[in-house]
């Protein structure tokens, strides 16, 4: 397990770099954390098991602390599992299917063109099928990634029943050997229960037409959004049994730290970040970094006390 | 569900503080943590959460307990009404410049909602002001921006103003008040690109579209399920463009919206409108204490309140 110790390594040398471990210390790095939109409950019950530990280990050393805080965060991370689980799932030499679902505006549609430009850079046979019938200018916005990424999209007029899209996307991938086929949705907020069976109903199409299918449902979150992330998660796995999670819009300010409480809640990896509107704009996932930003701007501010 | 929200964390609370006569320090303490907690868990920003504690507790402390209550409601009471101040103020009416025509310009982040919204506040001033809003693409660079609103337009039977991608947003939305004005549309609508409000170039656009078309209202539409970096993004869209008006959107969910008490503290702009759905007419008025409520989590404890 390389990463694993790698990532221990990482925090042990961004603790390394802080003052003491107080009281203070404590305040700051509940403040960090849920500043950067950590499940506020992860938060608390992180910071309580780190001040239980310091106790019971009768622990005065500063660099001790560190390693349980070290720890801890390893253990929400990454459980039992190693980096593996944040591989996208492709088939070889059979149709692999990815659907991909999300509340409103997140960026699915752009996800979706950037990840089929990334596969069909290497060497994939990728088609797309614009299963958003309803938001004004969805297909057109899928076409036109289509476009860029230079991949086929399967499409039927707005309006139209969105499992019958799929099939249909289905049916051409399978017809023209294709490699892969990503299923764009439309956008739909977690507790409307009408939207979600409908969800519900193509996930079931596809697990009926291709064996072992769908191969991933990726899940994609809003870095900007907060708590809500955590209720999207677990309702988007009700009806699709999401396999993992795209983190979009990490350009700006926002941190995500909600995928840690949904990593530690519902055990579902972030498996690709998304970091401007470009077709490049697409990278794997990586925990250390992304630990790392959680508390940079803590880091920083010490800096600047020193 | 994580989010419990204040009812729940506060019932034991209320309980336990008993005994009439002032609102002890003790009492307001034990309040406060929970509180605390609520609107965090409600993504209320951490520092407007640290101010607005430290403002209920100077007001509560050594109050006298209404007959009726218990010093844990009435605590509760304060906190509700205070939330409720804050989020107050003039609410959804929109500018009428004095000459045709008003001008509205949106702006936000990627995906918030100013397309939608666009479409709907047109629906609006025609159904409820009797306006005739003329709609302006100057998205020139989302793909099928332009089409989504001309969508839009075609659901609602109302003109949109294109001039495809190759113009500058200052460039169209002048020329689209030239033609609002011989058309007589009294009401012009400009839907802008989403950008980060750290990304100088985009921010700089805007400021170069405001200084063009002079808005008589400049709205800033944030998504309702916004985390702890709603403050960031209003304050620099504010520091930017001197907004008149926050939309908050997508609070058909079930998001407590704390965003809305983040954006309020850190702009004191009135949040006009909220967005309730996907469709034109989805629209609504924004009212305080209902949101208040809903951050806290707490209608049943009001109920409990009202009926004691
Ligand atoms: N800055 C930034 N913007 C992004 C990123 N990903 C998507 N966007 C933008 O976010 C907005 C919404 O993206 P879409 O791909 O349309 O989102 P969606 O989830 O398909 O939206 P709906 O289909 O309406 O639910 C667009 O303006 C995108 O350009 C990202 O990683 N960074
Ligand atoms: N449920 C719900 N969805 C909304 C609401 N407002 C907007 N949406 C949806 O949110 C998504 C994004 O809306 P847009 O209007 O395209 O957002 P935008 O800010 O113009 O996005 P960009 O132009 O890409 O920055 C779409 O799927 C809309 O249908 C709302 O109040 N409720
Ligand atoms: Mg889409
Ligand atoms: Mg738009």
């Amino acid at each position: 397990k390389k990463t694993r110790q790698s990532f221990t390594d990482k925090i042990n040398d961004l603790m390394a770099r802080y003052r003491q471990v107080d009281e203070e210390f404590f305040e700051e790095l509940e403040e960090a954390l849920i500043m950067s939109d950590v499940g506020v409950s992860t938060v608390m019950d992180l910071i309580d098991e780190l001040k239980f530990e310091v106790k019971r280990r009768n622990i005065k050393e500063t660099n001790e602390v560190k390693d349980v805080i070290s720890e801890k965060l390893v253990e929400i991370y990454y459980h039992d599992d190693d980096e593996t689980v944040e591989h996208i799932n492709i088939q070889e030499n059979e149709l692999t299917v990815i659907l991909v679902v999300g509340v409103n505006g997140v960026g699915k549609t752009t996800s979706i063109g950037k990840l089929a430009a990334q596969l069909k850079k290497e060497g994939k046979h990728v088609v797309l099928a614009a299963g958003d019938t309803f938001r004004a200018g969805a297909i057109e916005q899928l076409e036109e990634w289509g476009k860029r990424a230079e991949v086929e999209v399967i499409k039927q007029s707005a309006g139209s029943d969105p499992a019958a899209v799929i099939f249909d996307g289905i049916k051409a991938a399978k017809s023209r050997n294709a490699d892969i086929l990503i299923c764009d949705t439309a956008g739909r907020l977690q507790n409307k229960v009408n939207l979600m069976n409908e969800l519900a109903k193509i996930h079931r199409i596809i697990e009926r037409e291709v064996p072992n299918a769908p191969h991933e449902v990726l899940l994609v979150l809003d870095a900007t959004t907060g708590q809500n992330a955590l209720s999207q998660a677990k309702t988007f796995s009700d009806a699709t049994k999401v396999s993992g999670i795209v983190l979009t819009k990490l350009d700006g300010t926002a941190k995500g730290g909600i995928v840690l409480a949904i990593r530690n809640e519902l055990n579902i990896p972030v498996k690709l970040v998304g970091f401007g509107e470009g077709i490049n704009d697409l990278k794997k996932f990586d925990a250390h970094a992304f630990v790392y930003g959680l508390f940079a701007d803590m880091l920083e501010e010490d800096e600047d006390h020193q | 569900m994580a989010f419990e929200g204040l009812s729940n964390r506060l019932q034991e609370t209320i309980k336990k503080i008993t005994g009439k006569g002032k609102v002890s320090e003790q009492d307001v303490k034990t309040m406060a943590r929970e509180v605390r907690l609520a609107l965090l868990e409600a993504d209320v920003n951490f520092k407007v959460v640290r101010s607005f504690i430290n403002d209920i507790k100077e007001r509560a402390i050594g109050q006298e307990v209404m007959e009726s209550l218990t010093p844990g409601q009435q605590v509760i009471k304060i906190v509700q009404e205070e939330l409720t101040n804050l989020m107050g103020g003039e609410q959804s009416k929109i500018a009428v410049s004095d000459r045709p025509p008003t001008v509205i310009m949106m702006s936000g982040l990627q995906g918030a909602g100013k397309t939608t919204t666009t479409g709907k506040l047109a629906n609006l001033l025609r159904k409820q002001y009797n306006k005739s809003p003329l709609l302006v693409a100057c998205d020139i660079y989302r793909p099928a921006a332009i089409k989504q609103l001309q969508t839009l337009g075609k659901q609602l039977d109302m003109p949109v103003f294109e001039m495809g991608t190759d113009v500058s947003p200052v460039e169209i939305s002048k020329k689209a008040i030239e033609y609002a004005k011989q058309e007589h549309h009294d009401y012009v609508l400009i839907d802008t690109a989403g950008r980060l409000h750290v990304d100088d170039t985009l921010m700089q656009e805007l400021e170069d579209v405001k200084a063009e078309v002079k808005p008589d209202e400049i709205f800033l539409v944030v998504d309702a399920m916004t985390g702890q970096d709603a403050v960031n993004v209003a304050e620099s869209f504010n520091e930017h463009l001197d907004i008149t008006g926050v939309v908050l959107t997508k609070l058909d969910g079930d998001t407590r919206g704390g965003a809305a008490l983040s954006i309020k503290a850190v702009t004191d702009t009135p949040i006009k409108f909220i967005g309730m759905g996907e469709k034109l007419d989805e629209l609504e008025e924004f009212h305080p204490e209902r949101m208040a409520s809903r951050i806290l989590g707490m209608g049943d404890v009001l109920t409990l309140i009202e009926k004691a």
